[in-house]
């Protein structure tokens, strides 16, 4: 008796089982999700998709799948997907669109988009994209390719994994994440791998929002082999309800929070001084800046017992291995760099990189240009790169990705400086309604642009108010592809043909940068493409999948003792100085503290009293629901039927105080705009927090203006400004302050 | 002979749903209908820092305990799909030797 699958290892990529054939795949977006899970594809004799179940083979799931590929079926078939190009008929926010085809698409989006390049040049093409995933190598290739250094996402301060990334590659180089036994077909039983003794889960719910290719129940799996949890987190989450120490944070005090406990671990010489010594640079800087933030002043600023916060950090260091499953709240808090260098240092003090059951450094598998990439930027000439929005107020942005600065966009977009923008290529975003701050500032942005183009498999309130031609693209079942976050590359097999005339986001890329610039894209088509990326899996897209589409590169640890972590082939890290950058030479070169500190976020009961007064209650958004990925998923009955309304949690003492109760509907209203939530009464939040729900809309409800199918009234990116950090990474979208009052007779649900 | 039941560790269980996901569109049960329903309890504060937050997942009338996917060598689709991983199929004297001695453990039998 046992849960060890019976089947048969290494089935072929396709078989037959009675009247069904079932085709194994990596579930990577449409719909949008980061993971790419190992699926089971089954199809009937109609070549319909019957049903979706998880590949037992495929390591990086074990066969395990969420509620949102177990439905499948319903995305894919539903109703309301776009099956065919199509141009708008009517004014912009008018939901009246003509078919066209693809070519009549093709010719009009190249003689638009080539026409501003010889006018205002191709930097005037901006090109933007959501959290879709395997979108994200189309939406760079055909932004270099045609030739604009301007490739970004709609959200202030691109808050969204981007900073973590930025702060590590600036501060060690590489990135890490915490290790629990992905690198390794085998997973638990590889004799390498160790469990984390304490797994500290920071500013996220990683079993519901499975961020950054991160399976979160990965962290249940290692406490079931032992790992104990610190959770850091303004809500009583089920983690946080099975943590040893629960630290119910003040949202936006991420960073207070991580530099006390660097305070304790640093006061009470709980660090690993031979790792420190060897392989980190700046510590005794750190350890000065660290004194600037004692841990009971820190208690003060968070809402945290002292006590707690000693115990929590005494806890962590004196585990090894430790790991941090950080997430979200790092990146949505404005000094978010200084933030996620803070808790790079936790986990850098301690000595717990690159071991396992630590804090593990990752790289693209076998090198493939698909999860990060070139992507053509390096062919652009100088003038060009030069030319990308935010270089001069964000020097950072030299050094890391090449990304232009999301704010500066859209300022760009309303001013013309420091250039007139004049389109947008918008791939896999529902910014209005999901990533983007003040979606009236979006709006009138995206209302002086000359032309808008959209692909995407629903339409969305973002299409309906800006899109000029809206593109089809495809759930995952109808296309090939490749998934390649960290661990192992992947294939994504096709098992139907499309529903429409819908195209994958992959031949998009190809076909329409053929026609930009054909050099640029010097593959005849998709698979071409991705033989040529999985060069150093040394077989092709086709080999691959025979193979069992499932790739794991070699994993070694200590890479930074043998020489196998710097591009240049020599031991230590890959930065300047080789070493864990504790202070830092790649911000100190941008102008910024090389430091970590702590900055109240920018509306808070202690930055701003008196609005304190006005709006007495700090609040929170972004958890996410098992249901639902963002804005996605609202009009799948079954899945929506798991939250049919937008929520907020409230305290109910709080509720009291405000004469509000269980199931009202209330505004929540801020100086910027006010949102309707309807109360959820419920314990999980401190009472001078609560936490509203994101990414609403009503896909039943009408698409044309003013409704757009409902989002005004529910669109909580109303209450949050566009506001960065002062290195052009992070965004306040989770700490702001509010009143609440319930919703009067007349205004409706 | 020996028959089969499930056992559920519901310490570990997360709500996520999947095993009643899982089961509805394996045998097409209408919304909302399935062989395996997940009950909440909490979350509520208990005592200091205590704190009750349970899923306890409970087999239906509807359950075969997926008796076709056996004989084909899978697993029940709740089994193979719980994100937890905390549900084992198997003979009940088996499964009930495996209970003692564990908290929070249940076990069903069909």
């Amino acid at each position: 008796m046992s849960n060890d699958t019976p089947l048969q290892k290494k089935l072929p990529w396709r078989w037959t089982e009675g009247d069904l054939t079932v085709t194994r795949s990596n579930a990577w977006s449409g719909p949008g999700c980061h993971e790419g899970c190992g699926v089971l594809l089954y199809t009937d004799s109609a070549g319909t998709l019957v049903k979706v179940e998880g590949d037992p083979e495929n390591p990086f799931n074990q066969g395990r799948l969420c509620v949102r590929c177990l439905a499948l079926p319903e995305v894919t078939y539903h109703p309301d997907r776009l099956l065919f190009p199509q141009k708008r008929a009517g004014e912009r926010g008018e939901d009246k669109w003509e078919r066209i085809s693809w070519e009549e698409a093709y010719d009009t989006i190249v003689e638009k988009f080539n026409g501003y390049k010889e006018e205002f040049g191709a930097e005037s093409v901006v090109f933007c994209q959501g959290t879709g995933r395997d979108v994200t190598w189309a939406n760079g290739r055909l932004c270099y390719g045609f030739g604009s250094p301007n490739s970004s996402d709609f959200q202030s301060g691109m808050a969204c994994y981007l900073p973590r990334l930025a702060s590590l590659y600036a501060t060690t180089g590489n990135f890490l994440v915490a290790d629990c036994s992905q690198y390794f077909p085998a997973r638990y039983d590889d004799p390498r791998w160790t469990p984390s003794e304490c797994i500290v889960v920071w500013g996220c719910n990683p079993i519901i929002s499975n961020a950054d290719g991160f399976f979160g129940h990965w962290v249940v799996d290692c406490m079931q082999r032992g790992s104990k949890l610190i959770v850091v987190d303004p809500r009583l989450t089920w983690l946080a309800a099975k943590a040893d120490i629960w630290l119910q944070i003040r949202p936006g005090t991420d960073a207070a929070m991580a530099l006390a406990w660097l305070d304790v671990i640093i006061r009470e010489g709980l660090y690993d001084e031979d790792f420190v010594e060897k392989w980190t640079l700046g510590f005794d800087r750190l350890a000065e800046r660290v004194a600037e933030y004692p841990v009971a002043e820190m208690a003060k600023v968070t809402w945290v017992p002292q006590e707690k916060i000693e115990a929590a950090a005494r806890m962590f260091a004196k585990s090894k291995p430790a790991a941090v499953q950080w997430g979200l709240a790092i990146d949505m808090t404005k000094e978010s760099l200084p933030a996620g260098q803070a808790v790079t240092a936790l986990w850098t003090v301690t000595g717990n990189v690159d071991i396992p059951g630590g804090m593990i450094t990752t790289f693209l598998p076998y090198g493939a240009d698909i999860w990060g990439g070139d992507w053509g930027y390096s062919h652009l000439p100088k003038e060009t790169k030069d030319r990308r929005i935010g270089l001069d107020k964000y020097p950072l942005l030299r050094w890391g990705l090449p990304l232009a600065q999301a704010d500066e966009i859209v300022e760009a977009m309303l001013t013309d400086d420091p250039y007139p923008i004049k389109a947008v290529w918008l791939q896999a975003s529902n910014a209005l309604a999901c990533m983007g701050a003040d979606p009236e500032k979006l709006l009138k942005a995206f209302r002086r642009m000359e032309f808008v183009v959209t692909i995407d498999i629903f339409k969305t309130p973002t299409a309906v108010a800006c899109a000029d031609i809206l593109l089809p693209a495809l759930t995952f079942p109808e296309k090939d592809g490749l998934r390649a976050v960290w661990y192992h590359i992947g294939n994504i097999n096709k098992a139907i043909e499309p529903v429409g005339e819908g195209k994958s986001d992959a031949t998009v890329a190809i076909e329409l940068g053929h026609r930009f610039n054909p050099d640029s894209v010097p593959w005849t088509g998709a698979v071409e493409y991705f033989d040529s990326v999985l060069e150093g899996t040394e077989m092709t897209f086709e080999e691959m999948r025979e193979a069992g589409g499932v790739l794991y590169p070699d994993y070694e640890y200590k890479k930074y003792e043998k020489a196998l972590e710097r591009a240049d082939g020599e031991i230590g890290f890959n930065t300047p100085s080789g070493r864990i950058e504790l202070c830092s030479s790649a911000y100190e070169r941008s102008g910024l503290d090389p430091l970590p500190y702590f900055e109240e976020p920018t509306e808070s009961p202690l930055s701003t009293p008196d609005l304190y007064k006005e709006y007495p209650i700090v609040l929170t958004s972004g958890a996410r629901t098992w249901g639902s990925f963002h804005s996605e998923h609202r009009q799948i009955p079954i899945l929506r039927a798991m939250r049919p309304e937008p929520l907020v949690e409230v305290h109910p003492e709080t509720c009291e105080r405000y004469g509000v109760a269980d199931g009202d509907w209330i505004w929540i209203e801020n100086h910027r705009g006010r949102v309707k939530r309807k109360v959820h009464a419920t314990q999980i939040i401190d009472p001078r927090v609560i936490n509203a729900d994101h990414g609403w809309w009503y896909p039943e409800q009408e698409a044309a203006e003013p409704s757009l199918y409902g989002m005004w009234d529910v669109n909580f990116n109303k209450l949050i400004p566009w506001d960065p950090g002062r290195s052009g990474f992070g965004a306040n979208y989770k700490s702001l302050l509010c009143k609440i009052y319930k919703v009067a007779d007349g205004e409706g649900a | 002979m020996s028959r089969n039941g499930l056992l559920i560790d519901y310490h570990y269980c997360t709500g996520c749903l999947s095993c009643d996901f899982a089961c509805n569109q394996e045998f097409g049960f209408p919304l909302g209908q399935s062989g395996m329903k997940v009950a909440q309890h909490g979350p509520w504060l208990i005592g200091e820092d205590k704190w009750e937050y349970l899923f306890v997942p409970a087999v239906t009338e509807l359950c075969t305990l997926c008796s076709k996917r056996v004989k084909s060598g899978k697993l029940p689709t709740c089994v193979q799909h719980c994100q937890a991983a905390v549900i084992t199929y198997g003979p009940l004297e088996e499964l009930a030797k495996r209970m003692v001695g564990k908290t929070k453990h249940v076990l069903f039998s069909r």
